[in-house]
This record gives structure tokens, C-alpha cells and sequence, in this order.
């Protein structure tokens, strides 16, 4: 794999992750964290269908009239979710039932629209199938992060299994029930988004308003 | 009737499709800056929404549920797999009819709308109002109230958010939370208020 190619795949990760900083595919990122086991399922779902449909769009893309397009990808994007649907309904029922509607709704997950139309209708099939692969990974990453964060100290378990002992069993951990109420997601990605920026100020947005910041008067002496 | 109004009732609060569920996050975030537009893309959710969740749930009851097609005598068919794509294919039909429908005989409004309309294809709350009629198995006229409802919640989040927004923007926030993470913040705060709504029961 080229240098460009692994660029094209990791750079969605932390530089320009789909989620906190192209503001794509935020509905999902929320509704499912609260579980890990729902969260893995959601991500490997999610890269798998952005992957493909790139890919998949791009091969045609030259024969793709400009004023049907939109049609076209959400065809190509809803064929590739149902099979995704149909296969975890057989494969794992249960996560399937805790999911509900957001399997079908990764059909407008921006983030699969949102790469179809900037990349996949520019590129060829191999960068358009690694780009989208890379944004699936990126909207992995933070779902990963929020899903962990959420479950170990809502519940204080990963996967279900119990990793801090809890207060009501006996141990030391007083669950917060606050993570696992949808809101919690909201403040959590927030606080993510903080500290990438901290870390890269290049991502920070710049103010609508500056505050005045008057000066102060000299003290008569 | 009773049931009905319960079902508006709940649809537009205790399960605001937004901010319990939230479905259309993406435009949610991106198009509140300002009340106007907020507005405007509001009423235009709120008439897709009512319109499609019952010619959706029309279809879904003759055509794709399971024993659907009785009538055709293929009382052993099911067409339930079809079901994402039909419906997606309804809303996009819905936004492309309602767009020259209103092109021809109410320009005044379609300029005001103008570019929201097509957005509202891929809006999530939309789809997942069709997901949430099938999951929940309404019957004509609970899928016209639900639609309805829903959309209005969905209106009253968006523009409650840009209000806020509007007064947001003179405040001084720091560096890194600045535009997006503020916003998050605030939809949470918001969420927890909505939470408030959860436990009436109709």
C-alpha cells in the first residue's frame, strides 16, 4: 500500500474525522452508545456499507446522468444496507432488536451520502473504496470512544461483563446513571471535540463575534 | 379520538423525534443559526412528514407486510426485505413531487423553502418516522396523527435551538469549544430538559 493510500485511509481518523469535524452522520453516533455490544455492531455495519458503496458508486460514476445521481446512490447505498440489515438479523437477532431503526437509517447517514457525492462520484474505485473505509474507521474511533466511556462508568461493565464492582453488588462503584441517558452522548462528544481541538488548533472555528475586551482605565496616580 | 390526541401529544413531546430520538441531527446542527431558516425547514419537515408516514404506512399494509398480498392471492409472499428501499424511494418521490408541485402554484413559498426542500431526502428523521410507523404497526389514521406530531415536535426542537443559538453567538466561550462543541452542549442541556417530558404516561 503507497503512501498516498494509507494517507487516504488514516486521515479521516483523528485529521478530519467525519463526525467532529465534518459534522456528518451525528444521529447514529448518539442514539447507539450506550451498549458496546450495540456500538461494535453499528461501526462494523456503518464502515462496511460506506466502503462498498464508494467503491461501488464510483465504478459508475461515468455513466451516471448528473440530474438523477442522487437516485442512483441511494439505490446503490438502500441495496447495500438491506443485505447489512438482513444479515445481522440473522446472524444476531438480539443486537438487532437493541438497534431497531438505526440499521435502516444508515441509508441517510450523511456520512454514506456525504463521500458518495465529495469523493466517490470524483475518484476511482480503489481510493474511493480506502476513503471510504477511512470514514468508516473515523466514525468508528469516536463511537468506540463514546460507547466505552458510557458503558464502563454507567453500568460499570464492557460487553456486559462487570468490570468495576458495583455499590448495589457489594463493591465500590456507584454507577452514573446519567451516561446512560441519551443527553449524556451530547456532552460527551462535546468534550471530545474539546480536547481534539486543544490538541489540534488548526480544527478550531473561528467566532462569529469577538468580545470587546476594553481597556482598562489607568489608575489617576 | 382520545387515543389520537394522546398519540400527538407524544409524538410531538415525550418522543420528539430530535431530541429523545435523535433523527436529523445532522440538519438539526447545521441549519439552526438563524430562526428564519429554522422556521422554514421546520414547516417544510412537517409537511413531508405528514404526507409520506401515511402513503407509507398505505403501502407497507397492501404491499410489503407479511400476508400483504392476499388480496392478490399470494398470501404466501412477503415482500418485508423490499421495505428500506420502497420507502426511501416514497420520500424522494414525495420531496421531488412536493417541490414542482409547489414550483408551479405557490412560487412565494418554494423561494423561501428553496434549497431545504431537496436537503430533506436525506434528512434521518423522516425515514425513521417510516421506520418507527412500521416498528409500532399504526393503522391508517394513528400514522396520519403520527406523522403529523412528529414533524411538529421536530419544528419546535429546531427552532427552540436556533433561538438559543442566536443569543449563544455574543457569549465568550473557549477556544477549542467554540461552533460545533458549544452546540453539542447545548443540544444536550436541551435534551435533559426535553427528558423532563418522559414520564407522562397518556
Amino acid at each position: 500500500m503507497s503512501y498516498q493510500h494509507k494517507k487516504i485511509m488514516f486521515d479521516p481518523i483523528v485529521d478530519n474525522n467525519p463526525v467532529i469535524l465534518q459534522v456528518l452522520g451525528i444521529c447514529s453516533a448518539l442514539a447507539v452508545t450506550s451498549k458496546l455490544s450495540t456500538t461494535i455492531t453499528m461501526c462494523i455495519a456503518l464502515t462496511v456499507v460506506t466502503a462498498f458503496s464508494n467503491a461501488a458508486i464510483s465504478l459508475v460514476r461515468n455513466h451516471i446522468p448528473s440530474s438523477i445521481r442522487i437516485i442512483v446512490q441511494m439505490t446503490i447505498i438502500s441495496s447495500l444496507v438491506i443485505v447489512t440489515d438482513q444479515f445481522i438479523k440473522a446472524y444476531a437477532f438480539s443486537i438487532s432488536k437493541d438497534l431497531s431503526v438505526f440499521v435502516g437509517l444508515i441509508i441517510t447517514n450523511c456520512i454514506v451520502m456525504g463521500r458518495a457525492e465529495a469523493y466517490a462520484m470524483k475518484h476511482p474505485p480503489l481510493p474511493s473504496f480506502l476513503d471510504g473505509l477511512g470514514n468508516g474507521l473515523g466514525y468508528s474511533a469516536l463511537l468506540l470512544v463514546v460507547g466505552i466511556i458510557r458503558e464502563l462508568l454507567g453500568s460499570g461493565s464492557l460487553f456486559g461483563y462487570p468490570i468495576l464492582p458495583l455499590d448495589r453488588d457489594g463493591g465500590w462503584y456507584v454507577p452514573n446513571g446519567l451516561l446512560l441517558l441519551p443527553p449524556s452522548a451530547f456532552f460527551l462528544i462535546g468534550m471530545i471535540i474539546w480536547v481534539v481541538r486543544s490538541w489540534k488548533p488548526a480544527q478550531v472555528e473561528q467566532p462569529e463575534y469577538q468580545i470587546y475586551h476594553a481597556p482598562r482605565p489607568e489608575v489617576a496616580s | 379520538m382520545m387515543d389520537l390526541v394522546n398519540l400527538f401529544i407524544k409524538a410531538v413531546f415525550v418522543e420528539n423525534l430530535a431530541l429523545t430520538f435523535f433523527l436529523g441531527m445532522c440538519t438539526f446542527l447545521a441549519v439552526s443559526k438563524k430562526i428564519g431558516t429554522a422556521l422554514g425547514l421546520g414547516i417544510a419537515v412537517v409537511v413531508v412528514q405528514s404526507l409520506t408516514i401515511p402513503i407509507n404506512n398505505l403501502i407497507y399494509q397492501f404491499l410489503i407486510r407479511d400476508g400483504a398480498l392476499a388480496w392478490a392471492g399470494l398470501s404466501e409472499m412477503s415482500l418485508d426485505f423490499l421495505g428500506l428501499i420502497t420507502y426511501i424511494s416514497v420520500i424522494a418521490a414525495v420531496v421531488q413531487v412536493l417541490e414542482m408541485f409547489l414550483d408551479r402554484y405557490v412560487p412565494s413559498l418554494y423561494n423561501s423553502l428553496g434549497i431545504f426542500l431537496p436537503l430533506i431526502t436525506v434528512n434521518c428523521a423522516i425515514l425513521g418516522g417510516c421506520l418507527f410507523m412500521v416498528e409500532r404497526d399504526y393503522n391508517f389514521s394513528e400514522s396520519v396523527t403520527y406523522g403529523v406530531g412528529s414533524g411538529v415536535g421536530w419544528a419546535l426542537a429546531i427552532v427552540a435551538m436556533a433561538g438559543v443559538r442566536e443569543k449563544l453567538k455574543y457569549s465568550d466561550i473557549p477556544e477549542g469549544l467554540q461552533g460545533l462543541g458549544v452546540t453539542f452542549i447545548t443540544a444536550g442541556l436541551m435534551a435533559l430538559g426535553f427528558m423532563a417530558f418522559s414520564g407522562i404516561q397518556l
